[in-house]
């Protein structure tokens, strides 16, 4: 389980999320991500699932807080790298009216 | 009742730490009917949400036990309970709605939607104050 920050580009930063995500992990996740949302005034952070092994609902609120954090700040989340199952979990939570998930068709330019 | 061919039980503190090996373990032991690799996921998954279910809900404040038991038919059925001696449900059908959630913070209301979306079967027996019993019907192979 752990969180990688990089910066992809001035206005954005991707916090790369590996291992599993569950509601012990995404405890530890979600200070991490804050701090460096606030930190680093990027418009956009994206949240990078491709490394994700497993994750249950607690992702949906992981994300979902950190969506109200990055709003907060006057930025915008988007998620990359969903499978088809963890999209499937995301949209449950409708998610995907809120959130650009990337590789879908409500992707914006 | 039909006997299981065979069978599992295990309790385990609920604290969260503990997730991680509840998923692991169930999943092995469910590996035995040769599940594919979505539905070895879908029980998982499952089985992560009831039992977090038991730690975050049925004992919010202080530690217990939940009790899991995993059934295995000779039709490829697995039957997972999970069982906890907490506060216990006091609207099940209000729990079961997608996005419905008692506590605020970071929890998505998901949980019986998810377990709902990856079993086949989920009964949900509690009264407050005596407990909860999740009981999860996964049919792996596509076999009844």
């Amino acid at each position: 389980m752990g969180v990688k920050i990089d910066k992809e580009c001035p206005e954005s930063i991707v916090a790369v999320l590996t291992g599993e995500i569950d509601h012990h992990s995404a405890a530890f996740m979600r200070e991490y991500i804050d701090k460096n949302i606030t930190i680093s005034a990027a418009k956009t952070i994206v949240l990078d699932f491709s490394g994700v092994t497993f994750m249950d609902s607690s992702a949906v609120g992981l994300v979902m807080g950190r969506y109200r954090t990055a709003k907060s700040c006057g930025s915008s989340v988007r998620l990359r790298g969903l499978s088809g199952r963890n999209k499937l979990i995301m949209k449950m939570a409708g998610l995907d009216k809120i959130i650009t998930i990337e590789g879908e068709n409500n992707e914006k330019a | 009742m039909k006997k299981p061919d065979n069978e599992l039980k295990m309790t385990v503190e609920s604290r969260s730490i503990n997730e991680s090996f509840c998923r692991a373990a169930i999943g092995a032991f469910v590996s035995q009917l040769d599940p594919t690799v979505e539905e070895l996921s879908d029980i998982k998954t499952a089985v992560s949400e009831a039992v977090t279910n038991c730690i975050v809900h049925a004992y919010r404040e202080k530690t217990g036990f939940i009790y899991i038991t995993v059934r295995l038919y000779d039709n490829n059925k697995a039957v997972i309970k999970v069982r906890d001696n907490g506060s216990g449900i006091e609207d099940i059908k209000k729990a079961r709605e997608p996005l419905y959630t008692t506590l605020g913070g970071e929890r998505s209301g998901l949980g019986f939607t998810v377990m709902e979306s990856f079993s086949d079967k989920l009964r949900v027996s509690s009264a407050p104050g005596r407990g909860t019993v999740v009981t999860i019907e996964k049919c792996i192979g596509g076999k009844h």
